[in-house]
């Protein structure tokens, strides 16, 4: 595969991850702003790991080489909090202790000039847009499915990601949800031009998302 | 700073044993220089096997290191294997950890108003039974073969043991084998000894162990209830090292050591008797039997775990009883009527040490509790397991007898010229508290997702930001329990606190503690009514407090 393109975006060049002599993950790719590269495999393929070597949490049991671009900028030695990486789970880890307002607040960003007040209008009008309004105070164990992937999904655009990893975050969902959720997500991360790493097994998820597919192992 | 964790932990156990020992082993050769010890000699062993009693102080130490373990873990083991599933197992388990936190000298003391000539017991008894219409004129508590002794620590030993067995057995599937050992015709208790406890035995070796070393070398439950003359070995050498002639320090000190051989020959026979169930066990387990007497080792096992529980439980009853009883005949059930007057007069005098143990508990438990999350914090960031070694480190406080070190502490601090003091109990109580938070938390703290820091992190969190506002937060319920544990530890210790606070920083535990040999009913059962009371209260805080902070949270719940 030709080296890619540096500029815009998320690029993984020349990423070898092994464990103990075996190669697991020999990755080249290049995801353009708004762009979604799905990437697929069984079980235990990788796939996991390969997003744990972008986010900033690869086990040092492993053996990692390679650059992970972010905007042309190599970002793999820098720690997870500085990525600007965000990161969507299986399940929606809406944090137990906090409201649903508290989660969205947890990851927005403090920006100057930006009080209190701003951040709490920009976490309220997120609820609103989402068809969450009213939700700010409410105890997160108490939503539905959905509800939380929405609040999960708004945590993590609140947070002004430059890239998006996405975990299998639609296998937890009820089959009647998962198609809702799909494009509220996928169109989220279209308008907001961010380049977005999907891992799934599910082939659905590949056609749904509409961009290149990588078989992993 | 957090890489430094570990060190500090490793210099917080080993360090206080260690030098205490050397603290012991020098003046035990007759090295003390501030007593003009100068060279090495072996007077002090001379004239400590002088000493009348030894012998029985010895046999009578060795016997409960070896007795108590040894019938707890059979009662624990008897309970586990006939039990489990049935309404009273989940009765009495759940009876038992409120049980664990009765400090040992309150148990002691209770134990000793339940069975002494003129105890419940007795009372209970007389005159319909028994005949008597005034208490008999026996040595039951305080016999010289210390027998009230070893049951006061068996009936402390089982819960801690019984929790102990419980944290560790669902990580074997007892389930799973005990269906398929039922599948092939094994009765439920036989099938419970032949696939689970040599599974579970591994797991729970550590903690036998410190049972061993504990009832080998107790004082203050020796002192309550064991033989005072001669007393058992550890209570002659807190004698010897608190005589106003200080050179009997040389022979305190060689009694320490002693002290040291003793439970490390209990514990070397105890390794003994493994190897010999071990090779015997072997045979019995191939051997096919089904198990012939499974019901009547079933109810055995579920009557001694009962009346180990309610021996804890109606001797607290006692104490309350005691506590607020005016005039009392035997053999009346119940005095004849009750009164606040011994409250009363001891509420004045209890204000302090009370207040002294709260204290010492407090600091002891932040100052571990700030140690133990620093090591489980940096261990998840390094994603590095401490092994098998750092588990034995945890239990070396416990495992060494207190005796020894904690005088070698006090002779040695002695000569760095430190003041022994409130601050040193602190210090010390550190020594024993820090293991059980560890035991308490670290398993919690390893099973919360990761996922969650994870989320936090690439939210845009440090790991500082991610500790504080997600981890300790998720995890305040562990952590408040740890606490509580952590506070049931300092408040129970007697002999820490007398020894390194030179008989000066007086607690509840040892004021009631000294009232043993003053024998005033009234008055020991309001001490250790509220040396029982102050955990109790911690575990309640424990209890109470994530509901009502996190009642609104419901996903805190399952946490916990």
């Amino acid at each position: 595969m030709a080296a890619p393109p540096t500029t815009g975006g998320l690029a993984l060049r020349g990423v070898r991850i092994g464990l103990r002599g075996t190669t697991l993950i020999d990755i080249d790719a290049a995801i353009a702003p708004g762009e979604v590269l799905t990437v697929m495999g069984r079980s235990g393929a990788g796939k996991s790991t390969l997003l744990a070597y972008i986010a900033g949490f690869l086990d040092p049991a492993f053996s990692a080489a390679g650059e992970v671009l972010l905007d042309g900028a190599a970002i793999q030695l820098l720690p997870a909090q500085a990525r600007g990486v965000g990161l969507l789970f299986q399940d929606p880890l809406l944090f137990p202790h906090l409201s649903v307002g508290g989660n969205l607040l947890f990851g927005m960003p403090r920006q100057a000039g930006a009080g209190r007040s701003v951040r709490w209008a920009m976490m309220l009008a997120a609820l609103d847009s989402a068809g969450l309004a009213g939700f700010e105070a409410r105890d997160p164990a108490t939503l539905s499915g959905g509800q939380k992937a929405r609040a999960a999904l708004l945590r993590l655009m609140l947070s002004r990601p430059r890239a998006v990893l996405l975990d299998e975050p639609f296998s937890a969902l009820d089959a009647t949800l998962r198609d809702d959720i799909r494009t509220l997500v996928f169109g989220q991360i279209r308008r907001a031009g961010l380049p977005c790493l999907l891992v799934t097994h599910d082939a659905e998820d590949a056609a749904s998302a509409g961009g290149t597919v990588i078989e992993l192992g | 700073m957090l890489r430094l964790a570990p060190i500090v932990a490793v210099a917080v156990l080993a360090g206080p044993v260690l030098a205490g020992l050397a603290g012991v082993l020098l003046p035990a050769f007759g090295y003390l220089p501030a007593l003009g010890g100068e060279g090495l000699s072996l007077l002090a062993w001379r004239q400590l096997v002088a000493q009348p009693g030894l012998a029985q102080s010895v046999a009578v130490s060795l016997a409960s290191g070896l007795l108590v373990p040894l019938v707890a873990l059979g009662i624990v083991f008897l309970f586990l294997a006939g039990g489990s599933g049935t309404r009273l197992f989940a009765l009495i388990r759940g009876a038992m950890s409120p049980l664990l936190a009765v400090p040992h000298a309150a148990a002691a003391f209770g134990l000793a108003f339940l069975i002494a000539p003129s105890g419940l017991l007795a009372r209970l008894a007389s005159p319909w039974l028994t005949g008597w219409l005034r208490p008999p004129d026996l040595l039951i508590v305080q016999d010289p073969a210390g027998l009230a002794m070893m049951l006061g620590l068996v009936v402390k030993e089982v819960p801690f043991l019984l929790l102990m067995s419980l944290a560790a057995l669902p990580q074997l599937r007892p389930q799973a084998r005990l269906a398929l050992a039922g599948s092939l015709g094994y009765r439920p208790v036989a099938a419970w000894f032949k696939t689970v406890a040599p599974g579970l035995y591994p797991l729970v070796r550590l903690p036998v162990f410190a049972a061993i070393a504990y009832a080998s070398s107790v004082v203050d439950v020796a002192l309550i209830l064991g033989p005072s003359n001669p007393p058992t070995l550890s209570v002659a050498v807190l004698r010897w090292f608190n005589d106003p002639d200080l050179s009997y320090r040389f022979v305190a000190s060689a009694g320490a050591v002693l002290q040291i051989g003793v439970t490390m020959a209990a514990l070397a026979l105890w390794w003994g008797g493994e190897l010999l169930l071990a090779a015997l066990g072997r045979a019995w387990l191939e051997g096919g039997g089904r198990g012939r007497i499974d019901h009547a080792l079933a109810w055995c096992g579920q009557g001694a775990m009962l009346l180990a529980g309610s021996a804890l439980l109606f001797g607290l009853v006692g104490l309350a009883v005691n506590s607020v009883a005016g005039f009392w005949r035997f053999p009346h059930l119940l005095p004849e009527h009750f009164t606040a007057r011994h409250w009363l007069a001891a509420a004045p005098n209890l204000a302090g040490p009370l207040g002294t143990a709260l204290l010492i508990a407090g600091l002891a438990t932040v100052l571990s509790l700030a140690v133990v999350l620093a090591v489980l914090e940096n261990e998840t960031r390094g994603a590095r397991r401490p092994g098998q070694a750092a588990l034995w480190l945890l239990y070396l406080p416990l495992i060494v007898p207190q005796v020894a070190f904690l005088s070698g502490l006090a002779i040695g601090t002695g000569m760095l010229s430190l003041r022994p003091g409130f601050w040193l109990v602190v210090a010390g109580h550190v020594v024993f508290v820090l293991p059980y938070v560890f035991l308490s938390l670290s398993e919690p703290y390893r099973r919360l997702d990761p996922r969650w820091v994870m989320a936090a992190r690439t939210l845009g969190a440090g790991p500082d930001r991610a500790f504080w506002t997600v981890r300790l937060p998720m995890l305040s319920t562990p952590c408040l329990t740890a606490a509580a544990v952590g506070m049931a530890v300092s408040i129970g210790q007697y002999l820490a606190t007398q020894v390194l606070g030179a008989g000066r920083v007086a607690t509840v535990t040892t004021e009631a503690v000294a009232l043993a040999s003053g024998g005033n009913r009234r008055v020991i059962g309001v001490w250790a009514l509220a040396q029982a009371v102050l955990p109790a209260l911690g575990f309640g805080v424990a209890l109470l407090a994530p509901r009502l902070v996190w009642r609104q949270r419901r996903g805190m719940r399952s946490l916990g």
